[in-house]
């Protein structure tokens, strides 16, 4: 079976998991995959540093902003003259305080837009790092309790309907076969559950060190290489526990990215790794 | 003239009252800011490791069970000195401090009871920040401690709380804000306020009861900016005064290289500088190799096993050469090297672990 089959069942792939879990690298492999199949496929980067581009040649890469964002959207609503005062006087960000997740609703809204466009098969979304993904996907819940009228409301509504159905939006949780990185992704899986009741599509767990265990009795006591095979054996059994662990708990299905020691992350390297997903 | 000599990360165990551990996440930040914390109260001091992330890293890191509170619990540690811990909770925070501005108990009530300020206090991106400033501050000055340790988020923008107290000296000095304030300084109503364009402007695109929230929390706040004002100013000092000290937390991969760059280049744009550098989960060494292949088949893949592991080690060894050799990073900066562990940290047994291999004993 095709390991990526849930890319041609949702149009929307949000990437998200804390820092360090290599979030940019699966959101660049699974667009590659994805491009690899013959979709047409989106890359949108978020607020912070752009590195997409680079890692994805010839890929189109859309980076939005929540103040450019909200900007285009009051102009599209006939409300330029409102987004021309906002910026002009720099209070955008009291905007954003009078209404918090006013600025991740329309980056969202920017995001369903591309949806809608029909100019896409696949949307992959390079998700807001760390513990902001929650609530970044949660702001339109949030705003749709606090904001009752006026154009915020009416794109929180269809925002929260895409983030809604599974045919529109999946979110792919990212983690690292560690105790640490699992414990967090469990937490993460629970709450987008509970509390968003978004669709979350296989989880994918990277730098994983899969091959077969050594034998360590194979060279003599005290040996380097005995010493060596000792250490890679308790980190692939550490990765083997935690993949299991993060099984038993979620029941997600897994889509593993191999350990690639001491790369440099580039446009080859996203090849390579694309290649561990190519249907079989 | 002789160069000033190089702080050690034991000097500036010793000497800090104020230590901030950053990096990208993933590098195991945490988990030194907990062996730093236990290496200082070991040496006696009476420390606290402070975290931001809420994520439960660092009850992890200590082997907390329940987690941390906004309140420092005391950890267990067999040594003169002791060990505390807290999570930062923004919110809470928050409602300290305008209970210590408020002029009287009446003020104070209306803000916390505002539901504009409640929205703001506990998910304001900036609030976040600038409370961690804020709290870092009160605890400086707790006199339960000598050392107060920073557990800053994964973030790129983790740093950001340097500047928070500044944002918020501007936020205080803007029109609008000023203009909000304007009720009670002249006596207007709300309802005259809300009709000023700007406010009817922003009326329209979030909503005119969220907007009549916002001016009914700047009139309640009235006078209470001095307060924060000069807070704010007294942060700035502490965290520009050689009472602070910063520990930059990398790991040998090229990734989390380049984001320690770019922490580095961060303190330095402001004013700032590296203290020293803990490179975590470095993939260990384990001597040489036989001089030739071995033939048996079991051998052969052991053989390989070391020579792939030494051929990952040297090039990590390169991306922190290059690390270190960074404009932003000062010359000679000490350097503490950390291999990576077998299985995770997360008991106070293996942070000790740790700690031991941060500060051998010999040294």
């Amino acid at each position: 079976m095709d390991p990526l089959q849930f890319v041609s069942t949702a149009r929307v792939a949000v990437v998200a998991g804390k820092g360090g879990v290599g979030k940019t690298t699966v959101t660049a492999v699974l667009a590659r995959a994805a491009i690899r199949r013959g979709l047409r496929v989106l890359v949108v980067e978020l607020d912070g540093k752009p590195a997409l581009e680079h890692l994805l040649p010839g890929v189109e890469v859309q980076h939005i902003s929540a103040t450019a964002a909200l900007g285009e959207y009051l102009d599209t609503h006939g409300l330029s003259r409102v987004a021309k005062r906002l910026t002009s006087t720099g209070i955008i960000d009291v905007v954003a305080t009078a209404s918090p997740g006013i600025d991740d609703i329309v980056v969202l809204g920017k995001i369903k837009q591309l949806e809608r466009s029909g100019l896409y098969d696949l949307v992959v979304v390079d998700g807001p790092a760390a513990g902001h993904a929650i609530t970044f996907l949660l702001s339109a819940k949030s705003l749709l309790a606090t904001v009752r009228g006026g154009p915020i409301h009416t794109q929180a509504t269809e925002v929260a309907a895409m983030l809604a159905d599974p045919e529109r939006c999946q979110v792919v949780l990212v983690t690292l076969p560690e105790t640490t990185p699992v414990n967090e992704a469990m937490d993460t899986a629970d709450a987008l559950r509970e509390r968003l009741g978004v669709h979350l599509g296989p989880i994918v767990v990277n730098a994983v060190d899969e091959g077969p265990l050594l034998t360590p009795d194979a060279a003599p006591e005290g040996s380097p290489m005995r010493a060596a095979a000792e250490f890679r054996n308790a980190r692939r059994e550490l990765h083997a526990a935690e993949r299991a662990r993060l099984d038993e708990r979620t029941h997600l299905e897994q889509l593993v990215l191999p350990l690639v020691a001491g790369a440099v992350l580039d446009a080859g390297a996203i090849e390579r790794l694309a290649d561990a997903w190519d249907p079989l | 003239m002789t160069e000033p000599a190089v702080s050690t990360l034991a000097d500036h165990l010793a000497q800090a009252g104020v230590l901030i551990c950053c990096g990208s996440g993933g590098v195991g930040k945490t988990t030194a800011a907990a062996a730093l914390g236990l290496q200082a109260a070991l040496l006696g001091r009476r420390t606290v490791v402070v975290t931001i992330d809420p994520a439960k890293r660092l009850a992890d890191a200590l082997g907390v069970p329940d987690g941390l509170t906004n309140d420092p619990i005391q950890l267990p540690v067999d040594g003169p000195g002791e060990l505390w811990a807290l999570m930062l909770d923004t919110a809470t925070t928050f409602d300290g401090l305008v209970r210590a501005n408020a002029a009287d108990d009446d003020q104070a009530e209306r803000i916390l009871a505002n539901r504009f300020y409640r929205n703001v206090a506990g998910s304001l991106s900036g609030t976040q920040e600038y409370m961690a400033a804020e709290r870092l501050h009160a605890l400086h000055h707790d006199p339960r401690f000598d050392l107060v340790i920073v557990d800053t988020p994964p973030t790129r923008n983790a740093l950001d709380f340097l500047d928070a107290p500044s944002t918020l000296a501007r936020f205080i000095d803007h029109p609008l804000f000023k203009m909000l304030m304007l009720p009670t300084r002249r006596g207007l109503k709300v309802l005259n306020i809300a009709a000023q364009p700007v406010l009817k402007t922003i009326g329209k695109v979030v909503g005119g009861d969220v907007l009549a929230d916002a001016v009914a929390f700047f009139q309640a706040f009235a006078g209470m900016e001095t307060g924060f004002r000069q807070r704010a100013d007294e942060v700035i000092l502490l965290l520009a005064s050689d009472i602070t000290r910063f520990v930059l937390v990398a790991s040998p991969r090229a990734d989390t290289v380049e984001e320690a760059r770019y922490f580095a280049a961060r303190l330095r744009a402001g004013g700032l500088e590296v203290g020293a550098v803990i490179v975590n989960r470095c993939t260990p060494t384990f001597g040489e190799p036989p001089a030739r292949r071995p033939r048996a088949a079991d051998r052969v893949a052991l053989y390989d096993n070391l020579l792939e592991l030494q051929a990952t080690a040297a090039t990590e060894r390169e991306h922190v050469a290059g690390l270190l050799a960074d404009s932003a990073m000062p010359v000679g900066v000490d350097t503490t090297f950390v291999p990576m562990l077998p299985g995770d940290v997360h008991t106070m047994a293996s942070l000790a672990a740790i700690r031991s291999l941060l500060f051998p004993p010999t040294r």
